[in-house]
């Protein structure tokens, strides 16, 4: 296992540099694909299984088939560098470690989408990332791989960065566009979906960064290679953030399809201090909570999270020991989706609003008996009535974290506070 | 600002450059927005209300869209801050590696609260939400420079370092 695709150059010296790239195969599938009709390309993609790893997982092909072709529209890609869902930290290692995979990825989709310019919206703390990849560009440009008449043919590409400035809500691709053409990053109701209108009115392709960058991959080994890794359905690798109560938090790459906890530890040298393992959020904070037991018994894959009543979402893994309080995750994450919330639709405005006073006094020991129930009543408004999904990111886990457990949130409105007063201590004081 | 300084606001020969590429690299001039938003602040350092008159005049936009985009997002400032900006990250795995903690040691150092500068315009401190590092939690930013597996020890020689005038890619140096 641990089959290493998007991480094969991460440690090898100078792993960003075009000549280490080049060196290790780079640019080697944009060559190969130059002059073959892009539809075949589409197909091939398609054949692959891959699948957006941006959260929602909807597969690449299919999505780049949606783009109408007989337009005389530009076409636009997005590039979905955001990396806003909390847990989540391996976009930046490929914009740090293998800019010009993702470069690559770039130039796959585009020339068989038929784009000629690709933005960036790389999220606007990523100063040294965009410094990277900024640099990574223009190389590319200096060698041919970007610009006009691409290595002698006719595909033209232009890549540009837009550095965004602090709002998860532009992730959600469409808050994205938005942004991008200098609004506020408030979602557009779909239909129509970006791939028919989207940036600035035209056919647009929003993929993250980490779906592109394995398209190098799929292209020189083939379609039916990738599909051979992971499962039948989840094919491929990816790169897990894994962060927490663990003894080695960190980017780890793996085919999908490891028993979950397996690989927290084998990989992530297992719970912190030998501790108990209490629970898993294994998608990034929208995603439904996993009790140890449920974790002990899931893999890791779109199909099998969703069967245990979570998701894979951007795979990033948060873990939590015994000696960690369920309230204060919630209260954290709570507040986080109420901070957030773009603030367009009501159900959403004032939920996360009311999910994070809640969370908030129950944790602080001045809950009051109904406060649970108020919670569990509130969740099933939120979800499925809104714009974008973000109400449901906030409604999802804070249901899951409730009903499984339930008996924190009696003892802490019990206690009149909480037993453990709050999170553990790592910074070396008391 | 008086009515004399507002009237010099303008952009220099360097950002006049950048605002220049900015408009070229989208197909409607009102996509550079957020661009040349980042152009004013390297360059006046926030975002105050002639500097906002004077965005929306070079890109033809109601002063109302330029100034409801800048309150939108949290990374453009309205006033100035601290020269040592400190943004602590309060997320989830940061916050079960110690950041409340952490925070409550800078408050107590800079004797300042969250949102505030230092009288002697030194240091402001602010909450961040996930700032995509959590494997190297906790983690906070200074200026554009992530400190990443905080610990007391570096958190003191952080503060030492920015005492001594370091640069802020430079203070454990
Ligand atoms: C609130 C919200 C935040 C999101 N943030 C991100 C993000 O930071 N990065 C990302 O790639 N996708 C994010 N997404 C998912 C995007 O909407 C979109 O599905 C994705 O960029 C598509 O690319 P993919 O198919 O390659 O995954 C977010 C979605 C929502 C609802
Ligand atoms: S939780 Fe702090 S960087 Fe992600």
């Amino acid at each position: 296992m641990s089959k290493k695709i998007l991480s094969a150059n991460f440690d090898l010296p100078d792993s960003h540099a075009l000549r280490v790239y080049e060196e290790t195969g780079g640019y080697r599938a944009i060559r190969k694909i130059l002059g073959t009709p892009g539809d075949e390309i589409i197909e091939e993609v398609k054949k692959s299984g891959l699948r957006g790893r941006g959260g929602a997982g909807f597969p690449a092909g299919v999505k780049w088939g949606f783009v109408p072709k007989d337009t005389d529209q530009p076409k636009y890609l997005c590039v979905n560098a955001d990396e806003g869902e909390p847990g989540t930290f391996k976009d930046r290692q490929i914009m740090e470690q293998n800019p010009h995979m993702l470069i690559e990825g770039i130039l796959i989709c585009s020339y068989a989408v038929g784009i000629e310019r690709a933005y960036v919206y790389v999220r606007g703390e990523y100063v040294f990332q965009i410094q990277r990849l900024a640099a990574a560009i223009a190389e590319a440009y200096g060698s041919g791989y970007l610009g006009k008449n691409i290595l002698g043919s006719d595909f033209n590409l232009d890549v540009v960065i837009h550095r965004g400035a602090g709002a998860y809500i532009c992730g959600e691709e469409t808050g994205l566009i938005e942004s991008l053409e200098g609004k506020k990053g408030q979602p557009r109701a779909k239909p129509p979906f970006p791939a028919v209108v989207g940036a600035f009115g035209c056919p647009t392709v929003v993929n993250n960064v980490e779906t592109l960058s394995s398209l190098p991959f799929i292209i020189n080994e083939g379609a039916s290679a990738y599909a051979a890794i992971g499962t039948a359905k989840s094919t491929g690798t990816m790169l897990f953030s894994v962060s927490g109560m663990v003894e080695k938090p960190g980017v780890y790459e793996e085919a999908f399809g490891v028993n979950l906890v397996e690989f927290i530890e084998e990989r992530a040298g297992g719970v912190l201090g030998g501790k108990a393992l209490k629970a898993v959020i294994p998608g990034g904070s929208s995603a439904p909570i996993l009790t140890a037991d449920e974790a002990r018994n899931t893999v890791l894959d779109y199909e099998a999270l969703a069967e245990a009543g979570s998701m894979l979402g951007s795979g990033a893994i948060i873990v939590l020991s015994e000696d960690v309080c369920i309230v204060k995750a919630l209260q954290v994450i709570t507040r986080f989706y109420s901070h957030e919330s773009c603030g367009q639709c009501p159900p959403c405005r004032h939920g996360t609003y009311w999910l994070a006073r809640i969370a908030d006094r129950i944790e602080n020991g001045r809950g009051e008996p109904d406060d649970i129930d108020l919670l569990l009543s509130i969740c099933p408004e939120m979800m499925g009535r809104t714009i974008c999904v973000l109400c449901d990111a906030a409604a999802m886990p804070t249901e899951s974290y409730v009903k499984k457990f339930r008996e924190e949130f009696e003892e802490h409105i019990r206690l009149k506070k909480c037993p453990m007063d709050g999170a553990p201590r790592l910074l070396g004081i008391e | 600002m008086d009515k004399q300084v507002a009237e010099k606001i303008a952009f220099n020969e360097q950002s006049e450059r950048r605002y220049q590429e900015a408009l070229e690299m989208y197909p409607t001039k009102e996509a550079a927005l957020l661009p040349v938003l980042w152009i004013a602040m390297d360059q006046f350092g926030a975002l105050p209300t002639e500097v906002l008159e004077y965005v929306s005049s070079r890109l033809d936009l109601p002063p109302v869209r330029v100034f409801s985009a800048v309150e939108f997002y949290t990374m453009f400032y309205r006033e100035p801050r601290g020269r040592y900006h400190i943004q602590v990250c309060r997320n989830l795995s940061c916050t079960l590696r110690g950041s409340e903690q952490l925070m409550g040691l800078l408050e107590g150092k800079l004797g300042i609260q969250p949102g505030e500068t230092t009288e002697d315009g030194n240091f402001s401190i602010e909450t961040a939400e996930c700032l995509g590092s959590c494997g190297t939690a906790p983690v906070m930013r200074v200026n554009d420079t992530y400190y990443e597996d905080l610990t007391i020890e570096k958190l003191e020689k952080i503060i030492e370092g920015c005492l001594g005038g370091r640069s802020s890619s430079e203070l454990l140096g």
